[in-house]
């Protein structure tokens, strides 16, 4: 009973001190404060010597990882660039040495064919010249067999009509009015 | 107990709130006074603190995998959040501090957590606690201010971008807001705390009448739900508003 008293004065003195606050009853200040700084100095001492280096020791090498990673992913990329560009570079030299053989062929199959065209020209020339000469030579023949029958008409002409010239009268007048 | 005995008999005859009594600070193993080393329930759940702050950043994070884990993963979460709010808010130079700030961190946010859970006490709910921890970011970040810059450090007191004439007045109004911070820094966080909980027992207690029951019930897990924002956010805004008293005393001009 004694000690019931007791109690219910200090919970009444209590009370009435910290006006229904127990945050105001500061007899369990002391008693808090001092176990709100074990508290705070084990958390600290268990963060910094153990938690947090853990933690910065494993976020460090995840970020070099993923550094390592992208550094690796960009030289792939730069190997598949350059890869590429050797592709282009084969697919051009192929182009151009294409055109090359083209231009050469086209060269050689105009020369063959100008050689071609100058022989058959000559040919042709050959052909003509000697063409030419024969129509000459016909005609040649053709003017002295027609003077000669021209004069042979003549003569015969001139004696049939009672006259007598001399030959040599009769073949220069034929042959000045062939001429004329 | 007489005050118990007293609850008892009021509670036969009506409605009865008693909301504050959750902050009652006991011993716990008998006996009713409270010296400053008796085992007591803050004893008790700030030690179920640290061991769920174990319990998260030092065996979740036993496996060191590249590819975290869950609980990995969450301790990465924690430690880059409060990493990038300190070099966010201070600056490089401000990472010489990360574990403290951590620390502070990491109690507030699991001690306001573990209020949450039934039947449990929450020590950041209490002036004591908070102020401890305010005064201590306040005298840390006094002390380094004037060990790292000297008396220069006066001159964030002096806004030097304003009109001379105003400037006195500028100087005592900055020198008042400065020492109300560890105030304002502390009943923050020990109001929110102590006022949600206070609210959940009130409707709690409407609940004993059977018309209102399910409308008190509702609102206490509505309540709930927003205790647990507030929880995260006071230790946010605890951790940002110590970012950025240590940013003054790292970079005392305005």
């Amino acid at each position: 009973m004694a000690t019931e008293t007791h109690e219910a004065a200090g919970h009444a003195a209590e009370a009435a001190g910290s006006a229904g606050m127990p945050q105001l009853d500061f007899s369990t200040w002391g008693n808090q404060i001092f176990w709100l700084i074990v508290t705070l100095v084990v958390i600290y001492l268990i963060l910094s010597k153990v938690a947090l280096p853990r933690v910065g020791a494993v976020l460090a090498d995840r970020a070099g990882t993923i550094a390592n990673n992208i550094a690796a992913a960009e030289e792939l990329k730069q190997q598949a660039r350059d890869a590429e560009a050797a592709y282009e570079k084969a697919l051009a030299n192929a182009r151009a040495e294409a055109a090359a053989i083209v231009e050469a062929t086209r060269a050689e199959a105009a020369e063959k064919l100008k050689a071609a065209t100058a022989r058959a020209d000559e040919q042709i020339a050959a052909k003509a010249a000697e063409g030419e000469a024969a129509i000459a030579e016909i005609r040649a023949g053709a003017m002295e067999a027609a003077e000669t029958v021209a004069r042979d008409t003549a003569a015969e002409i001139v004696t049939a009509l009672g006259f007598s010239a001399p030959e040599g009268e009769i073949a220069g007048a034929v042959s000045a009015r062939l001429k004329g | 107990m007489a005050t118990e005995a007293a609850h008892g008999a009021e509670e036969g005859s009506s409605l009865v709130f008693h909301p504050m009594d959750q902050f009652i600070v006991k011993p716990l193993f008998g006996g009713t006074e409270v010296h400053w080393y008796t085992i007591t329930n803050v004893t008790l759940w700030m030690a179920i603190t640290v061991l769920a702050i174990i319990a998260l950043m030092v065996l979740g994070t036993s496996g060191k995998k590249q590819v975290p884990s869950r609980g990995q993963s969450m301790a990465e979460m924690a430690y880059g959040f409060v990493y990038k709010m300190v070099e966010d808010v201070t600056g490089k130079d401000g990472l010489r501090y990360f574990p403290y700030i951590f620390t502070l961190f990491m109690f507030i946010v699991f001690a306001n957590v573990l209020g949450l859970v039934p039947m449990s006490f929450t020590t950041t709910s209490h002036f004591a606690v908070t102020i401890v921890l305010a005064l201590a970011v306040f005298l840390t970040v006094t002390i380094l201010g004037f060990v790292l810059h000297g008396a220069q450090f006066l001159g964030l007191f002096w806004v030097s971008s304003a009109p001379l004439a105003v400037r006195p007045l500028l100087a005592m109004i900055e020198v008042i807001s400065y020492f109300v911070r560890p105030v304002s820094h502390s009943i923050r966080l020990a109001g929110n705390m102590m006022a949600g909980h206070a609210v959940i027992k009130v409707f709690a207690g409407f609940a004993a009448i059977a018309a209102v029951s399910p409308v008190s019930i509702l609102a206490i897990v509505g309540m709930y739900g927003l205790e647990i924002l507030v929880a995260f956010i006071q230790a946010y805004v605890f951790t940002i508003l110590t970012c950025v008293y240590l940013k003054d005393a790292l970079h005392p001009a305005h």
